[in-house]
């Protein structure tokens, strides 16, 4: 999906973000969030 | 803090964003001890959990949390020169918490570079102009 300059590519599987995260040798950022979607 | 340019800029360039919804994602609040929302984890790649932010922070603060995040990531990896660029980046944040703290850990990522103990003084030094005062001048006054 394409995105904006300002919006973020939100990932919601922890795991295959980790996955990437490993790959690409990024750290991960993970937002807990209560807000309405 | 996220429709801000500069708070999404930072996040796409240097981290894998995830959000996980408390009600949605249950099972995320106990594998990682949640406690609150919002609340913003930063973990290595390996898992390891690098800086935890709980509580609403207005823009300038939460991008300097994330800087120091990354300075500590760093540290991890003993690149003690990503680690004080980071640092110095967060200390000039001058009216946020991240700016003591990254001016504290910039001399410390320099001492650990170079093994050089007068880095630790002048540090010591350092705090008796910018951020006097403050818990991490405290912390550096040993110097």
């Amino acid at each position: 999906m394409a995105t904006t300059a300002h919006e973020i590519a939100w990932q919601h599987d922890v795991d295959a973000a980790f996955d990437e995260a490993k790959r690409t040798n990024r750290p991960l950022l993970i937002d807990f969030t209560a807000a309405p979607n | 803090m996220y429709p801000a340019p500069a708070v999404t800029a930072l996040i796409d360039a240097q981290f894998v964003p995830v959000r996980q919804h408390v009600k949605q994602q249950p099972q995320a609040w106990h594998r990682f001890a949640i406690r609150w929302t919002p609340t913003v984890l930063v973990l290595s790649p390996e898992g390891k959990e690098i800086r935890r932010i709980e509580g609403f922070l207005p823009e300038d603060e939460f991008i300097g949390q994330l800087e120091l995040a990354l300075g500590h990531l760093a540290t991890t990896k003993k690149d003690w020169r990503t680690a004080e660029r980071w640092f110095e980046t967060a200390s000039g944040r001058e009216h946020t918490d991240a700016g003591p703290e990254g001016q504290y850990w910039a001399g410390v990522a320099r001492y650990s570079g170079s093994h050089a103990h007068e880095e630790l003084a002048e540090l010591r030094r350092r705090f008796e102009g910018r951020y006097a005062g403050t818990s991490w001048a405290k912390r550096a006054s040993v110097w």
